[in-house]
């Protein structure tokens, strides 16, 4: 299963995701400039985390035209996965890829710090390695990262089960002071209705690895490779 | 032609910008505001055969890029050679 990781100027997870795909998850992966026009015959695209195009304007609105961007919607919508991590589900969002918007931290500050999150579902491309209700910890690294939708999106989106993490605490409550940016439903990370998209806020390439402090990310990966090859159970 | 591009929140969606400038205000002592939306405006010059013509444009750069619509409305504005602007309506959502 060959993996592409997209590189905007700007981005800076972009090292991270190749690093996991690589060293941890062991499958081919290959850097695509946000200039191409191709997608090099990838299975899965990842856009990093990062400030691509220095998130001028509102974050992710210029990298939504970078020219790769192009290719990446016409393979979500012939059922490629992709999957954005932070900068990555901001591009996606601003992309129409996925619904909604992550707006300004509710505190107005940059919020790096780990977090806890509860899996929702675990029937989904991006989280069939995990069991369900299982807590997982990630850190956090953005100033921009407030789920919004307009009440009727937000119901849609949680009766058709696209939500699939949620800011919890380390018990798996879903409480106001886990919640590191004000985000609605505590939403973390979601799919389109299609299953194929996947936008997260938190780095599950920043902790796929013991040493980091934590492995609970790289089942985002492994997931995906056990889609891919048939044989997770639906 | 010069025109001018108007992008805020739409009323409802959080702005904690202008939350914050708000309590900053009533730090000041203007205790009379009642709330602030902050947004911000572009500024653009373009070449346009005629008004219309220009606020066509600004509005699709504003649709395209300019306003996310799921959070955000835009009103444009044109600048008559010096006159007075001309105020083409309302927020568009």
């Amino acid at each position: 299963m060959k993996f592409g990781v997209v590189t905007f100027p700007g981005s800076n997870c972009d090292y991270d995701c190749y690093h996991v795909v690589k060293d941890v998850v062991k499958q081919p992966v290959v850097y695509l400039w946000h200039k191409e026009h191709h997608l090099d015959n990838c299975d899965v695209i990842i856009l990093p985390g990062g400030f691509a195009h220095g998130d001028y304007l509102r974050t992710g609105a210029i990298a939504r035209f970078s020219p790769i961007m192009r290719e990446v919607a016409d393979f979500a919508m012939r059922g490629g996965m992709v999957i954005g991590i932070c900068n990555g589900f901001q591009i996606l969002c601003e992309a129409g890829l996925l619904p909604g918007a992550l707006l300004r931290n509710r505190s107005l500050r940059f919020v790096h710090r780990p977090v806890y999150l509860r899996v929702e579902k675990n029937d989904s491309t991006f989280t069939n390695a995990y069991q369900k209700e299982q807590i997982l910890k990630m850190p956090t690294a953005h100033g921009d990262g407030c789920y919004y939708d307009t009440p009727e999106e937000i119901k849609k989106l949680e009766q058709s089960g696209q939500v699939l993490f949620r800011y919890c605490d380390r018990e798996g409550r879903l409480t106001e002071e886990a919640n590191p940016n004000g985000s609605l439903g505590n939403i973390a990370g979601i799919v389109n209705a299609a299953g194929n998209v996947m936008g997260l806020m938190p780095h599950p390439d920043r902790a796929s690895e013991p040493i980091l402090g934590s492995a609970d990310g790289a089942g985002i990966f492994f997931s995906m490779v056990a889609r891919f090859a048939g044989l997770a159970v639906a | 032609m010069k025109g001018k591009v108007f992008v805020k929140k739409k009323p409802g969606v959080l702005d904690p910008e202008g939350a914050t400038i708000q309590k900053a205000l009533l730090n000041l002592g203007y205790r009379e505001v009642a709330s602030v939306r902050s947004g911000r405006v572009f500024e653009v010059e373009l070449e346009a055969g005629n008004s219309k013509e220009a606020e066509e444009k600004l509005r699709e750069m504003a649709r395209k890029l300019l306003a996310n619509p799921v959070i955000e409305e835009f009103r444009v504005e044109l600048e008559n050679g010096g006159g007075p602007s001309k105020k083409l309506g309302v927020f568009e959502k």
